[in-house]
C-alpha cells in the first residue's frame, strides 16, 4: 500500500474557548515514522486529534496527499485513507479477534482475507487467538488487535496515539519493531508517544510540543543529539 | 414407585410445562429490552405495550384470514398472521424513533431522560392499543387445543394423573427456540449482525470504522418489533390477549433481563426462564403433588404454598432487589450501567 503524505499546517484550536494548539505544524511523509513528542499537557493528543478531525481548528489547514480536507468529518477521513488507533477503549472487547479485524473492514466492499494474512503476518499470536474475545487479551496483544483493526481499512496513513501506554518495556520494543515494519511497506506512520527517546530512535521526523507550540523540528536523530532537547524532554 | 410418578406428573403438569411456555415468553420479551439496552443505551419502558400492538394488528389479521376462510389448522392461525404484526410494530417503531428518540440521542440525552421519554411513548402506544382493538379479553388461539391431553395420557400409563399438553405451549417453545436461533446466527454471523455487536461495545470505534449509528438503530427496532410481537402473540395464544397484562408483564420482563444481565442476550434468555419458574413455583399448591410420595399422617393441613398467585408479580419484584444488591451485572455480566 503506498502512503500519503499528511501535512497540519499552523493549526490553531482547542476544545472550548481557549486555544490548545498554536500555529502548530506536524507533517508525515510516505515510508517514514513521524513521532510528536513533549511533557505532559502539551498539546501532544490534541494535536493527533486535530489532524483526524475530532477537533474544530480556528486557524491552519489539513491537507492528505496534496487534498485539503480541514473541513472533513473524521468518518470521511477514514474512507480517504487515514485510519487512528485512540490511546484508549481502542478495541471491542467483547467481540473476537478475528471480529475486531472484521470490523476494522467495515466500509470495505472487497475481499478482506489477504489483508487478514498480511495482520496474522505481522503480529502471528492474533492468528492463535484469533477465536478468543479481545478483551481477555494482555495489554500488548489488545494494542496489536488495536492497529491490526486500524490497518484492515488498508489506510495510507496510520496513526497512533501512545500506542505503548501500559505496556512493557519487551512489549514496547516488541511494537515498535512492528511500527518500523508498517513503515517499510510504503505507509505513513504519526504517533504520539510519552516514551520519548524510544520513540525518536525510530523516527524519521519528531516534533518537540511544549503548550501547543512548536518547540523543535528535526529528524528523530538530530533530536536526540540535540543537548538542549536532551536536557528539557529526555531526561539529560 | 407409581406414587413417585404420579408426583412427577403432577409437577411436571401444573409447573415444568406452563413455567416454559411462560419462561420462553418471558425471554423473548427480555431479548427485545436487552437488544435496545445494548445499542440505544436505555431501558425501553414501552416494550411492554409494543408487545400489546404487534399481538393487536396480528390479532386483526387473523380475524381478516378467517373472514377469508384461510386456515392452517392445526396450527393457529395466528403464526400465519404474525409476520404482518411484526411489519406493523417495525413501521411503528421506526417512526417512533424517527418522531421521538432520534431528537434525544442528537442531543446525547442522559439514558435517564430516555426512559423517561419511553414511559411517554408508553402511554401513548397503551391508548393506540386500545383505540385500535379495545380493551376486551380476547381469545385468538384457533389451532388444536392439546397435543397431549388428560385423558388419553391416563390411558397410555394408567397412572392416576393425567398430564395435558396444550399445542399452544408446544407452539411458543418451538417458535421461540427457531427465533433465538436466528437471532444468534445473525448478531454472530453477519455483517450487520456483528457491525450491531461492535455498536454495543465500543460506540466511538465503531464510527471510527465507519459503521452507520443510524442504520445500527433502525435494524434494532426491527428486531426488536419482531422478538416483541412474537412474545406477544406467543402469550396471547397461551393465555389470552388482554391489552393491561402485556403493560404488567413488563415487570417480570426486566427482571429476567436484569438477572441475565442486560445487554447480554444469552442472559436474557437464562433469566427469562429463571423469573418463570420461580414465579410458578413459588405460587404453586404442593399439596397434591406431596399427597403421592408422602405418608398419610405426615400431610400437611395447608395448600403447601409459599405465596397466593395474586402475588406472583412479588417474586419478580424480589428477584429484581436482589440482583440489583448483589450482583448488579447480571449472572452474564452485562453492561449494566
Amino acid at each position: 500500500m503506498a502512503g500519503a503524505h499528511l501535512l497540519g499546517e499552523a493549526m490553531t484550536g482547542g476544545y472550548g474557548a481557549t486555544d490548545i494548539l498554536h500555529a502548530c505544524t506536524i507533517e508525515a511523509r510516505p515510508g517514514e515514522i513521524a513521532v510528536i513528542v513533549g511533557p505532559n499537557g502539551a498539546g501532544k493528543s490534541t494535536a493527533m486529534k486535530a489532524i483526524f478531525g475530532m477537533l474544530r481548528l480556528r486557524g491552519g489547514r489539513v491537507s492528505l496527499g496534496g487534498e485539503d480536507i480541514t473541513r472533513l468529518s473524521p468518518q470521511d477521513r477514514v474512507a480517504r485513507g487515514m485510519a487512528f488507533v485512540p490511546q484508549t477503549s481502542n478495541i471491542f472487547p467483547a467481540l473476537s479477534v478475528e471480529e475486531n479485524l472484521e470490523m476494522g473492514a467495515f466500509l470495505r466492499r472487497d475481499a478482506i482475507r489477504a489483508t487478514m494474512e498480511q495482520v496474522f503476518a505481522l503480529f502471528p499470536v492474533l492468528r492463535d487467538k484469533r477465536r478468543q474475545a479481545a478483551g481477555e487479551l494482555s495489554g500488548g496483544q489488545r494494542q496489536q488487535v488495536a492497529v491490526g483493526r486500524a490497518l484492515m481499512t488498508r489506510p495510507r496513513v496510520l496513526m497512533l496515539d501512545e500506542p505503548t501506554a501500559g505496556v512493557s518495556p519487551i512489549v514496547m520494543d516488541e511494537l515498535f519493531d512492528r511500527v518500523i515494519e508498517i513503515a517499510r511497506t510504503g505507509l505513513t506512520i504519526l504517533m504520539v508517544e510519552q516514551n520519548a527517546r524510544q520513540a525518536l530512535e525510530i523516527a524519521h521526523r519528531g516534533f518537540v510540543l511544549v503548550q501547543g507550540h512548536n518547540a523543535y523540528t528535526d529528524t528523530g536523530a538530530a533530536l536526540l543529539a540535540n543537548p538542549e532537547v536532551r536536557r528539557s524532554f529526555l531526561g539529560g | 414407585m407409581e406414587g413417585t410418578l404420579n408426583a412427577l406428573v403432577v409437577l411436571a403438569n401444573y409447573v415444568v410445562i406452563p413455567a416454559t411456555a411462560y419462561g420462553a415468553q418471558l425471554a423473548l420479551g427480555a431479548l427485545g429490552v436487552t437488544l435496545v439496552f445494548g445499542i440505544l443505551r436505555f431501558s425501553n419502558f414501552a416494550h411492554g405495550d409494543s408487545m400489546a400492538f404487534g399481538a393487536a394488528v396480528t390479532i386483526l389479521t387473523v380475524w381478516a384470514l378467517q373472514a377469508a376462510g384461510v386456515s392452517i389448522y392445526p396450527l393457529p392461525t395466528a403464526l400465519l398472521a404474525l409476520p404482518v404484526g411484526i411489519a406493523a410494530t417495525a413501521v411503528l417503531m421506526i417512526l417512533t424513533d424517527r418522531a421521538v428518540y432520534r431528537f434525544y440521542r442528537r442531543q446525547k440525552a442522559n439514558p435517564i431522560i430516555l426512559v423517561i421519554v419511553s414511559i411517554g411513548v408508553m402511554f401513548i402506544m397503551n391508548g393506540l392499543v386500545r383505540f385500535v382493538i379495545g380493551t376486551e379479553d380476547i381469545r385468538f388461539d384457533d389451532g388444536a387445543r392439546f397435543i397431549v391431553d388428560v385423558r388419553g395420557f391416563k390411558a397410555a400409563t394408567g397412572l392416576a394423573e393425567g398430564l395435558a399438553i396444550r399445542s399452544a405451549q408446544v407452539t411458543t417453545l418451538v417458535t421461540a427456540v427457531a427465533f433465538v436461533a436466528a437471532l444468534f446466527w445473525f448478531l454472530n454471523r453477519t455483517r450487520t449482525g456483528k457491525s450491531m455487536r461492535a455498536f454495543s461495545d465500543n460506540e466511538d470505534l465503531a464510527l471510527l470504522s465507519g459503521i452507520d449509528p443510524e442504520r445500527v438503530v433502525a435494524v434494532t427496532w426491527i428486531i426488536t418489533a419482531a422478538l416483541a410481537t412474537t412474545a406477544g402473540v406467543l402469550y396471547g395464544l397461551d393465555k389470552s390477549f388482554w391489552p393491561t397484562t402485556y403493560f404488567q408483564l413488563l415487570l417480570p420482563i426486566f427482571a429476567a433481563a436484569v438477572v441475565g444481565g442486560l445487554g447480554s442476550p444469552l442472559g436474557a434468555i437464562a433469566g427469562g426462564f429463571l423469573v418463570a419458574f420461580s414465579e410458578v413455583a413459588v405460587t404453586y399448591a404442593f399439596r397434591r403433588a406431596a399427597g403421592h410420595v408422602m405418608p398419610e399422617a405426615w400431610m400437611p393441613e395447608g395448600l403447601v404454598q409459599l405465596l397466593s398467585t395474586d402475588y406472583k408479580f412479588a417474586v419478580s419484584f424480589m428477584i429484581l432487589v436482589v440482583v440489583l444488591l448483589f450482583r448488579p451485572t447480571g449472572l452474564f455480566r452485562g453492561t449494566a450501567s
